[in-house]
């Protein structure tokens, strides 16, 4: 396959969606250039005229690779692992396959949607924190029994997937909103095994090119 | 080799059953329905997609080209992830009733919007090319919702005019909310 140039990936440093795309990309051993989009800056930098026009879905992540331009992390994963197959971010078996797929549905659709900036901004400041607090329990609760049966080393038995690069980022939301996790020993327990993997950390929020100073490793 | 015939736990009026039964059907796999009340998150029936593509690969629920296949879950998940969970019944409950209403068609207009600028590059009959695809599984049980939440589908041609055309299919029609086993007998076709 021909890559006329790097891929760029338009990521916003605190975006736990744009997260699991770079430790996909970082694990698969292929070169990016990241292009900051601020969601907060300019009343949202996804919003202007050229974002919308290469993404009308104005999100991160976007990433541009290979004569196209893809939104939606999990479609962005799906995609990297059918073109650069090694290493793996899903199993052989079809069964283990639906349970990473079925844990990363869960929390790319199930919570993290629920807790964005856009759902945030249309709560209302003083239910902010309730409501972010109220959605990644729930979420996390049903997580947490999912794993009962799925768990191994990982989410899903002892190779690193999808569902992995997907937990970790929701993980540190759930901090930010200050979730507490000792009722999620499981969830506890693959985040810290997985946070001491090199691609978990040198994708991690405090090390992007974006990261504020104040919040810099 | 499969012991027994699938069990599907739906609820006639989940757009997230609905896409299942599709999916079942156009596979032609002979499947039970438990009818259930409480509706479940719906954050996990693309996984039950891929894993019926994977283990009962005709006819064919996504396209072989990679590109295609990334079109396919782009749209999947737009709804399913982007569209689908913001307005579904623990949301709502949340929001308050007075706000349901407005809360939805926002949700719906604004995933809309951006779907109907993505569907002008990836659309043919349907809404990745010329097959049905699990992105077309997604997008009439989302239309039939924007339907019932009134959201105004005039700004959506494209849109609309896959739906048309998917609705005409056996498998939309077998498996629509107005013809399911605990469909209330007000809303029967």
């Amino acid at each position: 396959m021909m890559e006329s140039s790097k891929p760029i990936l338009y990521s916003y440093f605190r975006s736990s969606c744009s997260w699991r795309v770079r430790i996909a990309l970082v694990l698969k051993g292929i070169n990016y250039e990241t292009v900051p989009i601020d969601l907060i800056k300019d009343g949202g930098q996804q919003f202007s005229e050229e974002f919308r026009a290469l993404n009308p879905m104005m999100q991160v992540p976007t990433l541009k690779i290979d004569g196209l331009i893809l939104g939606q992390s999990l479609a962005i994963i799906e995609y990297l692992e059918e073109t650069r197959p090694t290493p793996r971010l899903l199993p052989q078996d079809p069964k283990k396959r639906a349970s990473v797929r079925m844990i990363s549905d869960l929390i790319a659709g199930g919570i993290q949607p629920l807790q964005n900036l856009s759902v945030l901004k249309q709560v209302g400041e003083q239910n902010q924190l309730p409501w972010a607090q109220k959605v990644i329990s729930s979420g996390f609760k049903a997580l947490e029994q999912i794993l009962q049966s799925t768990a191994g080393k990982y989410c899903v038995g002892d190779e690193v997937s999808m569902a992995d690069l997907c937990l970790v980022p929701q993980v540190a939301n759930a901090e930010r909103y200050k979730v507490d996790l000792s009722p999620y020993p499981t969830i506890n327990r693959i985040n810290k095994t997985l946070l001491a993997l090199e691609a978990f950390q040198v994708t991690h929020p405090c090390r992007q090119p974006d990261t504020p100073a104040e919040l810099r490793a």
